[in-house]
């Protein structure tokens, strides 16, 4: 997993409530079983038509925000499906941070597994960044983790919250198999223990 | 005696290995449900960094999502979804997990496998590349979906680093009206909450309307907490809980039996436990449901109207209501009786059980399903669908006019060739009603199985308790 520690780029706005992991990443294409190149069919229904043409309105595809890498929308984002194919198709897509009111539990560990940051932050203040986002290329946002900071295009400054655990993870790059498998002296006590007191959970 | 505690706050003591100073928890996992579609990565992941499965006895795997329905006896035509159940034989081959593969009598949904075959016990916690694992808890498991990164996590170590939730009491006393079922329960739960009312929470479901479903229609209940926002839903386990486990394959016997039982008995919530949030629903006031938009909370009782923008003053509930209205192709106003449909599709892991096709088959008996529907009945597993014919129900199905198809997910997620076209509005007993779930364009109305045969057999949302049931 690649490291975050700062990040700066544009901020796409998406005022939609409840996107949904069939949107950001219809089943057609999870077919797959690779995590790469599914970033030209993030939100493909949104993004392009029946013959699929792209559908201009549609914000990644329009000139200012091709290349963003923030999005900014609705509460509830990522709802549905637990498919890790929606936060590999927005990281391919070149997207690492979201921000939202909320987010949906396990599409939110997901982000964490791979490097994207998710931002929940009040209303207002996603309301003021949303806006900021609205005025496209000239809208470049900074977010700095280790300060737990966004920093507007005009300087205006909003601080977040996430986890200590988390955090220290994506400063680091961290494989969380890898920082499990040091605790192996506890897992076994565990299964030692188990194996006395709920024996007929062995298989 | 220490505190009183929920039944959640009780399994998830009895599996932390160590906590954090942020909160952050080891956890140990008890079974792992794996299928085609979200384990191929980890599997991948395992392999490149060399890593062993660490417990492959304490995982199930199953192809369900991508399998057809039709006849199997040719393979799966498309190839990308053969390959993908093809990696998933190779890797249960390779590492000696549990597997039932696809033309094995005991394939089906993983949400319908796992506890047919006893994998699922009370006190266990549970996990799956999916978000319907929250199923499992209608046994008394904490049970939730994870990523793909977190199934390779499981495999390695048979543990997770996770929170603990917040406790949520959704209570449902009284009894239900005849032709009411634990479909209508969970989606009017969804309809009052919200479908990020339990985000953060573990739900409990308690209250006499729920100790009074069977086994099948509580697995109903908990598979939708996901719905709600909850990523485990939970049913203290009691003797119908303990008579449906024993002389499972899986499940323990003999004097191993007896004791799991002692321990389950100790499981339900103390007497004064705290709960952070409590939701109390009447029964008698539930009446069939049926959603009208692209969210699951976009919930009504089928004696109900289409809403509109008006009906609310937030600016995003307008805008989300006027997409979904265009999206479905409704008119507000109308009254949800008079929307006309093309499909039916009655399965799932929300409603591929025994007992919902018997619901459903109660319904279909004598009639015929209207000319310009195609209706189809996928039982959730190959031993639910010999069941169901040692019983003569797809008889019945047939001569009504319903296909009736091999276990599968089917159209409840159109990753096989089960599918709505653009446009086709279906009668849906599966769990998601978004955008293009069903197909691109496809318009899903999620409702019970008897609710589901009175669309087919009427051509539009009808209240099944109009029907005589002959």
């Amino acid at each position: 997993m690649d490291k975050f520690d700062t990040l700066t780029g544009v901020a796409a706005p998406l005022p939609m409530l409840n996107v949904d992991t069939d949107m950001i990443i219809p089943k057609q294409f999870l077919k797959t079983i690779k995590r790469s190149g599914l970033g030209k069919n993030l939100f493909d229904e949104m993004r392009f038509d029946d013959n699929g043409d792209e559908i201009p309105g549609f914000v990644l595809n329009q000139p200012a925000y091709r290349n963003a890498k923030i999005l900014v929308t609705g509460a509830n984002f990522g709802c549905g499906s637990s498919r890790e194919h929606a936060p590999w198709s927005l990281l391919d897509f070149g997207i690492r941070c979201i921000i939202a009111p909320s987010f949906a539990d396990i599409f939110y560990n997901n982000c964490f597994k791979n490097g994207i940051l998710p931002i929940a932050l009040p209303q207002e203040d996603v309301d003021k960044l949303m806006l900021d986002a609205e005025r496209g290329a000239n809208a470049t946002v900074t977010i700095d983790l280790e300060k737990q900071e966004i920093t507007g295009p005009d300087g205006g400054c909003i601080k977040f919250d996430v986890e200590p655990f988390r955090k220290h993870c994506m400063l680091n790059g961290l494989d969380d198999i890898g920082l499990t498998l040091q605790q192996g002296d506890a897992i076994n006590g565990f299964e030692a223990e188990r194996a006395l007191s709920q024996p007929w959970l062995s298989l | 005696m220490g505190n009183p505690k929920t039944l959640f706050d009780k399994i998830w003591a009895s599996h932390v290995i160590n906590t954090q100073d942020d909160g952050t928890c080891l956890i140990y996992i008890d079974r792992h449900l794996v299928h085609e579609v979200t384990s191929p990565q980890a599997f991948e992941g395992l392999r490149n960094a060399g890593r062993k499965v660490r417990h492959p006895e304490l995982t199930l795997a199953v192809p369900d999502h991508n399998v057809p329905t039709t006849d199997r006896s040719q393979g799966i035509k498309e190839e990308d979804s053969r390959i993908q159940v093809d990696t998933l034989d190779q890797n249960a081959r390779d590492t000696g997990i549990h597997y039932f593969p696809m033309n094995d009598l005991r394939q089906g949904i993983v949400h319908i496998v796992g506890p047919e075959e006893g994998f699922t016990l009370p006190g266990v916690t549970m996990v799956c590349g999916d978000s319907h694992t929250s199923t499992h808890g209608a046994f008394g498991a904490l049970a939730f979906g994870i990523g793909t990164s977190e199934v390779e996590h499981v495999l390695a170590t048979q543990t997770l680093v996770q929170k603990p939730a917040k406790n949520m009491l959704v209570k449902v006393e009284g009894d239900l009206h005849p032709g009411v079922t634990a479909k209508d329960i969970t989606l009017a739960i969804i309809g009052r909450i919200g479908t990020a009312g339990g985000t953060g929470f573990v739900i409990e479901y308690a209250g006499s309307a729920i100790r009074a479903l069977s086994m099948e229609g509580r697995m109903t209940v908990c598979n939708m907490a996901i719905e709600g926002g909850a990523r485990a839903g939970l049913i203290a386990p009691d003797e119908k809980t303990f008579d449906y486990i024993k002389g499972r394959p899986m499940a323990p016997k003999g004097a191993a039996y007896e004791q799991a039982v002692e321990y389950w008995k100790t499981l339900p919530t103390d007497d004064g436990a705290h709960y952070d949030k409590v939701v109390e629903l009447d029964a008698n006031d539930i009446i069939p449901q049926v959603t009208w938009g692209t969210s699951p909370e976009d919930v009504a009782p089928i004696s109900a109207v289409v809403p509109g923008p008006d009906d609310v003053t937030d600016a995003g509930k307008k805008k989300a209501i006027t997409r979904s209205l265009e999206y479905m192709g409704l008119v507000a106003g109308t009254p949800l009786e008079e929307v006309k449909i093309d499909r039916v599709f009655i399965g799932s892991c929300t409603n591929g059980r025994i007992e919902d096709l018997r619901a459903a088959a109660v319904v279909a008996k004598g009639r015929k399903v209207a000319a310009s529907v195609n209706a189809m009945v996928v039982p959730g597993s190959g031993l639910v669908k010999e069941q169901a014919e040692a019983e003569g129900l797809d008889q019945i199905f047939l001569e009504a006019g319903f296909e009736w198809r091999e276990p599968g997910c089917s159209m409840c997620l159109a990753m096989n060739p089960d599918r709505l076209e653009p446009g086709e509005r279906c009668a849906s007993t599966s769990n998601r009603n978004f955008e293009g779930r069903q197909g691109r364009g496809g318009r899903t109305h999620l409702l019970s199985p008897a609710m589901a045969v009175a669309a087919a057999v009427t051509g539009y949302l009808t209240d099944v308790r109009k029907l005589e049931i002959v």
